[in-house]
């Protein structure tokens, strides 16, 4: 493949999505140099000389982030996000991931004290401080404001997710606490 | 707001400050990674998504009442040199620092917390400290990002915890290190092994400046790479409670030293002090590794009238950029080498050599007399 500045081969291919549209550069040694395209990590490599001639081509094949177009090649040739949502978009083959990275896959310290709507299904109890520890029997209580669906339905893919993690204390307490928060579904 | 010259001239509070073990243990530091919802990390975001994030989150962060009053400055308007001074100080990140529209880095007066906004995350909340203080360092953090999350919109998952651009970094966003002087370890060849412990326990083993750079002047980072599945408290548990045990090495080594190869010591302790004394040229390597020298001597000592804050300022004092800061030019590599001798030379006037003292079995316990006075 030819360098998009000169003639020479390329050796450098940059790809950036800029909302949801995929923009691709080649780049000889030289040039890629010339560019300052050194380093992964620095940003906007794609704007610093992309001239709307260059072409774009849009993805259909794989997974990619609605919020912000990022791509799962990208994620796995880069090992960052483009956003917060592309933990959700990328949530297959997350825990595999993340298991190989940390302790654990669940985290278990520091909790905003106010929620944002984003993340409705936050537990309203405390979490132990020791991991191994079996969750205490499941909260009868509900909580007073009633929920909409969409809580239902956050917690249903906790549920769903944790079953397929084989976490069935965890699966336990959320199918409880999804049935506390529905007392006038019919049953199904 | 304060002046970069104001926020430079005077040394930060860990500088001057002695923590636990910090004959050991130069400085804990803690950072937290944190993000804002609806915007893309900065690293794939365009240009105006994170001028757009940082006109929003600037004044918040300038309103903190940790960060009343301290520095605060955009780097479109931070001149090359200054921001190399920043990473000298460990106030940002290399990587932090090699970035400039839509950046810009919050300090308090006292120079103990920053915050870098749009580093690879959208904030980078750091709280620095002298000795071993990791419980301390987190406590400043966690009360400035509480203040934060409630007034700006983190992006926190209930199962991931808070999300970070890098998955190395979910979960808590936490990265706690410390950095420590191990000279001892070195010269008696015990630290190949202690690196390989510390690894063992999945915590993270570095160089004076981070991430894939060499151990200069003696001089370790040790940091946790595990953030999620561990809540924050424990993984400082954690972390402390190893540190502790490198201290101990390294002070059993020390002890051995000075029983056991007291002649080597000397030697190498004197000829430290002799070039650093009268060398009119001076590489920083050369420079960080004799004065990693003449500090074990202050600590053991073996040098007389030698404080270690003035051995580690003059650490902080002969890094490239701190020399051009001080020269108000940019100075090629021959000029940094022959300012940097001329500022170390002056800087140990103050010192009694070495060499001024009796040999160790003559003086029992007290302090040596000086001989200037003879």
């Amino acid at each position: 493949m030819k360098c998009d500045v000169c003639e020479n081969e390329a050796t450098v291919f940059l790809t950036q999505i800029i909302n949801g549209q995929m923009t691709t550069v080649n780049l000889c040694e030289t040039c890629s140099k010339a560019k300052g395209v050194t380093e992964e990590t620095g940003f906007g490599l794609a704007e610093a000389f992309l001239s709307p001639s260059h072409r774009t081509e849009a993805e259909t094949m794989e997974v990619v982030c609605d919020a912000c177009g990022f791509t799962a090649s990208q994620l796995k040739k880069i090992g960052r996000m483009g956003c917060p949502e592309c933990y959700a978009a990328f949530r297959d083959g997350l825990d595999g991931l993340l298991r190989n990275m940390h302790k654990g896959t669940r985290h278990v310290g520091k909790r905003p004290s106010h929620l944002s709507p984003v993340t409705p299904q936050m537990l309203p109890r405390q979490r132990p401080s020791v991991v191994q520890q079996p969750p205490p029997p499941a909260p009868a209580t509900s909580p007073s404001p009633a929920p909409p669906p969409a809580d239902i339905a956050k917690l249903r893919a906790e549920l769903d997710l944790a079953v397929r993690e084989e976490r069935y204390e965890d699966a336990a307490r959320l199918k409880s606490e999804i049935e506390s928060l529905q007392p006038k579904a019919s049953s199904k | 707001m304060m002046r970069f010259a104001t926020l430079i001239k005077n040394p930060a509070d860990w500088m001057k400050g002695a923590g636990p073990h910090s004959d050991v243990v130069m400085t804990s530091r803690v950072r937290l990674a944190r993000n804002l919802r609806g915007y893309p990390f900065p690293g794939f975001s365009q240009e105006r998504q994170r001028i757009e994030l940082l006109e929003r989150a600037r004044p918040v962060v300038e309103d903190l009442p940790e960060m009343r009053d301290g520095y605060s400055e955009d780097y479109t308007d931070l001149s090359k040199i200054r921001k190399q001074v920043l990473v000298e100080r460990h106030l940002v990140s290399r990587e932090h620092a090699a970035r400039s529209t839509g950046c810009a880095v919050v300090v308090d007066r006292k120079q103990s917390i920053s915050i870098m906004i749009n580093e690879e995350d959208h904030f980078r909340i750091q709280g620095i400290r002298p000795g071993l203080n990791l419980a301390s360092a987190y406590e400043v953090v966690d009360r400035v990002d509480t203040e934060l999350e409630s007034l700006l919109p983190y992006a926190f998952d209930a199962k991931l915890g808070y999300l970070t651009a890098c998955p190395t970094n979910l979960g808590t966003g936490m990265r706690a290190s410390v950095m420590l002087h191990l000279p001892a370890l070195v010269l008696t060849e015990q630290i190949n092994p202690v690196i390989k412990a510390v690894g063992k326990i999945g915590l993270a083993v570095r160089g004076l400046y981070g991430e894939g750079t060499e151990a200069l002047g003696n001089l370790f980072q040790i940091s946790n790479q595990h953030t999620l599945g561990e809540a924050e408290p424990e993984i400082i548990a954690q972390i402390e409670k190893v540190i502790e045990g490198v201290v101990r090495s390294e002070t059993t080594a020390r002890a051995k030293l000075k029983e056991d190869h007291q002649t080597m010591l000397r030697d190498q302790v004197g000829r430290a002090f002799a070039i650093l004394r009268y060398a009119h040229i001076l590489t920083s390597k050369e420079a960080l590794n004799l004065l990693s020298m003449l500090r074990l001597g202050a600590d053991l000592d073996l040098v007389g009238n030698c404080d270690r804050s003035l051995i580690d300022m003059l650490l902080l004092e002969i890094q490239p950029a701190h020399l051009q800061l001080n020269a108000a030019r940019e100075l090629s590599p021959e000029e940094r080498d022959s300012m940097r001798a001329e500022i170390t030379r002056a800087r140990l006037q103050s010192i009694d050599g070495p060499g001024s003292f009796p040999p160790s079995n003559s003086t029992p316990g007290g302090t040596p007399s000086a001989p200037n006075d003879e």
